[in-house]
């Protein structure tokens, strides 16, 4: 009974969420849907029937029970409530008109709703230091703090780091980081968003906006490819603030601080001007203006100069035609289409295939895995990996590669819904976590695979170190017996991705082979990272592949029935269409990336979207190689990069938050962009661009608005037939998994005001007081997609995927010896691309890459830690700083990617005159060309082969 | 010699304190120390409870409630722990201190024997941190108790086996609190654990069933087993059986430690019995009196004959409490008296819930502003509706809208002085000044 009616709560809810889903809100500031609840507020007590009368209780903390009687409304509670908010306000500073909070605040919200007029508070307010930093992010002001314990309980309940804790005690209870650490959380933006007062402020925000100017749409986060949902909000076409929206199946309501923050870098405070330098090498290492691109540029006499839209189209137009007329459509190649919406990769998939003509089109850069394994793995969502009995990591650090989907498995694995099995290259962020964390060396994963599903390592063609295997044997016989327990895979599932980028894709996709063949009944994860990768690859943005997961064989017949032409042979991937344009295709090995890869005509043209070869391809040397040896290249992107030095055509675009569309998670769930500004200068979105182009080469695309592409999208992609449909009438956030199976759910959940405070707590906290203030959030999953009607083409299975593939030829890895070590060069959240450099907030995160070698190895060849260290492979040298690191497995290298690598922190180490005397002696022997400074920045790519896992790392104490 | 051993009530828990030497085991074993121990280890422990019940001897920590039942409600578990409270840290509350300093070894006894009972799997005693000498001899009087053979492993050959730990407090009242003990005890800061569950007995330290007794409590024990649970009811009268130990202070000519008989012994014996209390200095009467700690409502001259027993007392509006009695004389200032232990409260509220982290310095504050003179008439009403706030209806026992009882400790004092008092808070105003100020003490 709740205020006199009946209600039915669900078992184990507590009282305040199930009064606010019957229509009840009761005040309250600590309490969080998303967080144990502390009682420490106050603030939401009600009366609860007892034995011993009525009683005063915190509802934030009781479990409803069959039969309790609740009074929300009483005179008692009343009292006690205003009492308790009366005694939140006597020592807060009401600063409100100089606080960024004021206008979205929870605690100014119930004061004008329910509070007193006046104070009664005549004594001297308590006084701290305002504000102290906690971070480069994150401000605290003390004086407006009212203890409510979110952000500290977000720490250390949701994040696991514990860096910001209660210190003192009373009125003097202050939160507070450690006296010589920072609070470095990747999820510190969430803290801001959870604090019900203005206590807790963003740089990037602080003293930028008042909530009531601001203007907000719900959209998606790119920044990687989870999905999480986001409220965009903006002031003046410039974006001021991202919010994480509570969505159940993805991001649960939280926000890394790269998704956050990266919007900075859609803030361009200036244009490109041409002739000067470009980002991406002059860019300085601090804080830096953002630059984009906005006009069209065209190469004449050597230099990039404005142009309009109808000279520049003509222009790259009559490049492509050229190179088309001399090599055939084979000479066109399209990289990249991770940045675009799934309406932008439509449209260039059908530029490239359907009217040029040519496969070599690829959303990844060496840096995923094979495009065809990926989309014929039968695909588990987030929730279902949360959810697996066993739950398998083939992949790079996840809090770094996909922040959120770290604090969901954490979640997961912490409330025991799943077991977590890892195999890995060092320890990560989820190893605490795991109840068998398997260490390996680079080339032990189709062996360690085939060890898991019970089958014996020899038939691996990777040797393993002669050192024995780093893995226990007793994780090993541990996560055998988790295993056992699943016949078939039933219930278990993998996360797969890339742990390295020193190696090629073929070693994880053998190791998925065995897995995906023992087991049936297990599905996967692809945690391929890039913005919308798994958009551009439903998409056809691969070589063999078509839109809507067909193949190019299977899907031929019903394409030619849409589109003006179907490529006529398999393409290259992306790695290779560089190798081949820098030469190195001779080895047969080499295309390993895309299998049984047919050798075609030379690459003549290429078009980037968005894509920078230089900075993103691991092998940066050939990157830059091929470059320079294409014959014409057509950049198209929204952010000037190193691969502009080479650009024949430059056509500005629209990036995120400029363009309306949808997006594909890695799960398959596509959900929607909203469009929160106007793209700058000239930039058009990319499906414009591509109609365009099309237009300019004599074809026409059919499309006229980004709907119009979904329109099309629904009709002929055979995994999203109905997409348009779904999307349109599945208004709200949660988006709609492909293929659409089924009837969609109703679900009416209402949101928190006060646990997305800024999202909707204005709306949702104004009159009436008291009784039904939550506005409840509705919304309908529509349509099946009735059979597969005539001619659809069937679907990439994991079946037609094993029927396909002929051989079974293991990875070719050269044997261990005692002399050389492995290579791994992972993934970290803050890097040299181009979206953090863009964003001065995130620039000063950026870490720099030390040489990390477990201590047995460095006692081995007798360097200590700290000392500099030259690190060599068959493609180049590095002169950095080595570190003793037991998390990393014998016989391993680390050198994290795309960042600046370390130097000896201290003068006076060892190696570092040496180190200043061989920097000065490159520099005499190689003049200005390369300098030693130089190839630090390039970080580990300099020596990374794309072609063949990095086994030859030689150390060399200087 | 004392007033109970002249009526041939037994000294059961300061037995001993007479010695300056009471602490050692030599001593210890002289009065017949770890008898009782032997003397349990030879019986099941279920009939070691059984006598505890039938002493209905209530908890001496100032909630009293029964040791027999907190340890009945112990939730079956492989691992359970039983931690003794020696953390008295309230002002004007000193015979846990004394005890501790003086008689370490017999809260030893009676942990081993509560543990037999209880068949605890570890003991903690957590002492308060501030007690340096008390500490000291706590863990000296366990090191000997080691020695002896009476804790460890195989205690005196019976086959039961259990270690102790001496955790010293880190200076925090609230740890005295038993959930904020345990927090404290598992190294995390000292907030109350947030209720329910409301008793340890079902999840406890490290999340196992735990009993926390006070020290007091544990002292008993060795009596009871030697001598019977009936003996030991048959002294008190009602719910309050045995005796116990009080702290008296204030204005008394012989403030101290005094074990009496309960019930069957009055405020008025305590404060003015020649062996006792010796009554006030020359001239003075009794203004007022804290019947048990300074959390518990004041008493006027007119209860001075009230029993010192749990159930009387609180039939009369207050609580025995921790124990401690503090009487003030005709030359206090009331508001003074309020605003010392309001701001004591202050000092100490950990900070966790709002009505005591705000309230408890918004009251401080106002009580020193009417005590220097800065005081308005509706500041009275003020401090009783912010009183309310905290505990509302200002009923007794209160009603709490904190998470420990803290918070709602801070109105008792308020209110009393105020309820009896008022012309005095009234003079304060009027006057714009303190009108005892002068008086001896602060």
């Amino acid at each position: 009974m709740l205020d006199g009616r009946s209600v039915t709560a669900r078992p184990g809810e507590v009282l305040i969420a199930a009064a606010e889903r019957a229509g009840v809100f009761i005040p309250r500031f600590c309490y969080h849907p998303r967080m144990k609840p502390v009682g420490m507020c106050r603030m939401c007590l009600v009366e609860v029937a007892s034995p011993r009368g009525p009683a005063l209780q915190p509802s934030c903390f009781i479990p409803v029970t069959e039969g309790m009687e609740v009074v929300t409304t009483s005179e008692r509670v009343k009292k006690a409530q205003d009492g308790v908010h009366e005694f939140l306000l006597i020592n807060h500073p009401l600063d409100c008109p100089v606080c960024d909070k004021g206008g979205e605040c929870p605690l100014q919200d119930q004061t004008l709703a329910y509070g007193p007029g006046e104070s009664r508070f005549v004594e001297e307010k308590r006084h701290f230091e305002k504000p102290i930093a906690l971070s480069n992010l994150v401000l605290l002001d003390r004086e407006r703090c009212i203890q409510c314990g979110r952000c500290t309980r977000f720490a250390e309940e949701i994040a696991g780091e514990a860096q910001i804790d209660f210190a003192g005690r009373g009125e003097r209870l202050e939160v507070a980081k450690f006296p010589t650490t920072s609070f470095s959380s990747y999820f510190s933006g969430n803290t801001v968003q959870i604090c019900p007062v203005g206590a807790l402020t963003a740089t990037p925000y602080r003293f930028t906006a008042r909530p009531w100017d601001l203007d907000q749409v719900e959209s998606t986060c790119t920044t990687c490819a989870l999905g999480c949902r986001v409220a965009v909000q903006s002031s003046a076409n410039r974006l001021t603030r991202l919010l994480g929206i509570d969505v159940d199946p993805v991001n649960q309501s939280w926000l890394c601080d790269k998704g956050r923050y990266v919007f900075e870098s859609v803030n361009g405070d200036e244009a490109l001007v041409p002739g000067a330098a470009f980002a991406g090498e002059a860019r300085p290492a601090g804080r830096g203006a953002t630059v984009r691109l906005t006009q069209p540029l065209v190469r004449t006499h050597g230099e990039l100069v404005p142009a309009s839209w109808g000279e520049a189209l003509g222009a790259a137009a009559d490049g492509l035609r050229r190179v088309r007329a001399v090599g055939g459509p084979e000479a066109v190649a399209v990289l990249g289409g991770a940045r675009l919406t799934n309406e932008g990769a439509y449209a260039w998939a059908k530029l490239a295939k359907g009217v040029i003509g040519t496969d070599s089109v690829d959303a990844q850069l060496g840096d995923g895995l094979p495009a065809e394994l990926v989309l014929s793995l039968p695909r588990a969502t987030i929730d279902e990996a949360c959810r697996a009995k066993v739950l398998v990591t083939l992949t790079g650090d996840v809090r770094e590669e996909l922040p959120v989907l770290f604090l969901r498995v954490r979640q997961a694995v912490l409330s025991g819904a799943t077991r977590l099995v890892e195999l890995t290259y060092q320890t990560t962020s989820l190893t605490p976590y795991a109840a068998a964390s398997l260490l390996m060396r680079s080339g032990d994963a189709p062996g360690l695979a085939r060890l898991l599903v019970g089958g014996s390592a020899i038939a691996s063609g990777a040797p393993f170190h002669p050192d024995g295997p780093p893995w226990s044997p007793a994780q090993l016989a541990t996560a055998r017996d988790l295993l056992a327990e699943t016949p078939e895979g039933a219930g278990v599932v993998v996360l797969v991705g890339r742990p390295s980028l020193a190696e090629d894709a073929s070693l994880v996709a053998e190791a998925v082979e065995v897995l995906a063949n023992a087991w049936p009944a297990a599905r996967f994860l692809p945690t391929l990272r890039r913005g919308n990768v798994h958009g551009a690859l439903d998409m056809g943005f691969a070589p063999g592949l078509l839109p809507g997961r067909v193949s190019l064989e299977e899907g031929r017949a019903w394409f030619r029935r849409f589109w003006p032409t179907v490529p006529e042979r398999t393409g290259r991937s992306g790695a290779a269409v560089l190798a081949s344009l820098a030469g190195d295709l001779e080895d047969p090995d080499g295309a390993s990336d895309q299998r049984e890869a047919p050798k075609g005509p030379p690459i003549g043209a290429l078009v980037l979207l968005g894509a920078d070869p230089v900075g993103d391809f691991p092998d940066r040397q050939l990157a830059e190689r091929a470059l320079a040896a294409a014959e014409f290249v057509v950049v198209v992107g929204g952010h000037p990069s190193a691969s502009l030095h080479h650009a024949d055509v430059v056509l500005p675009a629209a990036v995120a938050h400029e363009r309306p569309g949808t997006t594909t998670n890695v799960e398959g769930r596509v959900s929607r962009l909203g469009q929160k500004l106007v793209a700058p200068g000239l930039a058009w979105p990319d499906w414009m661009i591509a109609a365009e182009l099309a237009a300019s080469l004599g074809a026409d695309l059919g499309f006229t608005s980004a709907s119009a592409v979904l329109e099309e999208i629904g009709r002929v992609a055979p995994s999203y037939r109905g997409i348009d449909a779904a999307i349109e009438e599945g208004t709200h956030r949660d988006g709609v998994i492909v293929p659409l199976v089924g009837r969609g759910v109703e679900r009416f959940e209402p949101i928190d005001p006060i646990a997305t405070p800024g999202v909707e707590s204005v709306e949702r906290q104004g009159a009436p007081p008291r009784v039904g203030s939550a506005r409840i959030g509705a919304w309908v999953v529509p349509v099946s997609v009735e059979g597969s009607g005539e001619g659809v083409p069937r679907l990439l299975s994991w079946p037609s995927y094993v029927a396909k593939r002929t051989s079974t030829r293991p990875t070719h890895v050269s044997p261990p010896d005692a002399y050389t070590l492995r290579l791994v060069s992972g993934r970290r959240l803050y890097d040299r691309g181009s979206a953090v450099l863009g964003s001065p907030s995130l620039v000063p995160l950026v870490p720099k890459a030390p040489a990390r070698i477990n201590p047995h190895d460095l006692d081995r060849f007798g360097i200590d830690d700290g000392d500099a260290v030259r690190v060599r492979s068959s493609r180049g040298s590095l002169v950095m700083r080595a570190e003793a690191d037991p998390n990393v497995a014998r016989g391993t290298v680390v050198i994290d990617f795309n960042l600046t690598v370390a130097v000896p922190d201290h003068r006076d180490a060892p190696g570092r005159e040496a180190l200043r005397r061989e920097t000065t002696a490159e520099k005499d022997r190689r003049g200005t060309e390369r300098p030693e400074d130089a190839q630090r920045e390039l970080g580990a790519s300099v020596l990374i082969d794309a072609m063949a896992p990095v086994t030859d790392i030689r150390l060399e104490s200087l | 010699m004392d007033a109970s051993e002249a009526s041939g009530v037994p000294r059961i828990v300061t037995a001993g304190f007479d010695d300056p030497e009471s602490y050692t085991i030599e001593r210890y074993l002289a009065r017949g120390g770890y008898q009782g121990l032997r003397k349990a280890l030879g019986m099941d422990p279920e009939a070691v409870v059984a006598e505890v019940d039938r002493a209905s001897l209530l908890g001496r920590g100032g909630a009293g409630f029964p040791a027999g039942r907190k340890w009945s409600m112990l939730r079956p578990d492989p691992v359970t722990y039983l931690v003794v409270n020696g953390d008295e840290s309230e002002p004007a509350t000193f015979k846990d201190h004394a005890l501790i300093e003086r008689n370490p070894h017999q809260i030893i006894e009676g942990t081993l024997i509560a543990s037999y009972a209880v068949q605890a799997s570890q003991a903690f005693i957590y002492v308060r941190g501030e007690f340096a000498l008390g500490l000291e001899r706590m863990q000296t009087a366990l090191n000997e108790a080691y020695a002896y053979g009476a804790v460890g492993r195989d205690i005196f050959g019976s086959g039961f086996s259990i270690d102790i730990v001496v955790h010293p407090g880190a200076g925090a009242y609230i740890c005295g609190e038993e959930t904020a003990l345990l927090e404290s005890l598992e190294g995390k800061r000292g907030f109350p654990r947030i209720k329910p569950p409301y008793f340890p007995a079902a999840i406890g330290l490290y999340g196992q069933p735990t009993v926390v007794n006070n020290v007091e409590t544990m002292a008993n024990l060795p009596w009871i087993v030697l001598h019977g649970g009936a003996a030991f009811a048959s002294l008190g009268a009602g719910r309050s059986t045995g005796t116990r130990m009080f702290a008296l202070s204030g204005h008394v000519r012989r403030p101290g430690v005094y074990e009496v008989e309960m019930v069957k012994t009055t405020f008025r014996d305590l404060i003015f019995s020649e062996q006792l209390g010796q009554g006030l200095r020359e001239g003075r009467t009794v203004k007022a009196f804290v019947p048990g700690g300074v959390s518990a409502p004041w008493f006027g001259p007119e209860q001075l004959d009230l029993p010192l027993g749990q159930d009387e007392v609180g039939a009369a509006g207050s609580m025995l409490g921790s124990g401690s009695v503090v009487v003030m004389d005709s030359s206090t200032c009331a508001v003074r008296a309020a605003w010392r232990i309001t701001k004591f409260f202050f000092r100490e509220s950990c900070g966790q819930c709002t009505p005591c982290r705000e309230g408890s310095g918004w009251l401080e504050r106002i009580l020193y502003r009417i005590e220097h003179g800065r005081g308005r008439e509706e500041d009275l009403e003020q401090l009783l509706d912010i009183c309310d706030n905290i505990a509302p209806g200002l009923t007794w026992p209160p009603q709490m809208t904190t998470i420990c009882v803290l918070g709602p400790s801070i109105p008792s004092s308020i209110h009393s002085a105020i309820s009896m008092f008022r012309d005095e808070f009234l003079l304060h105003v009027k006057e714009g000044a303190c009108p005892m100020s002068g008086g001896s003490h602060g």
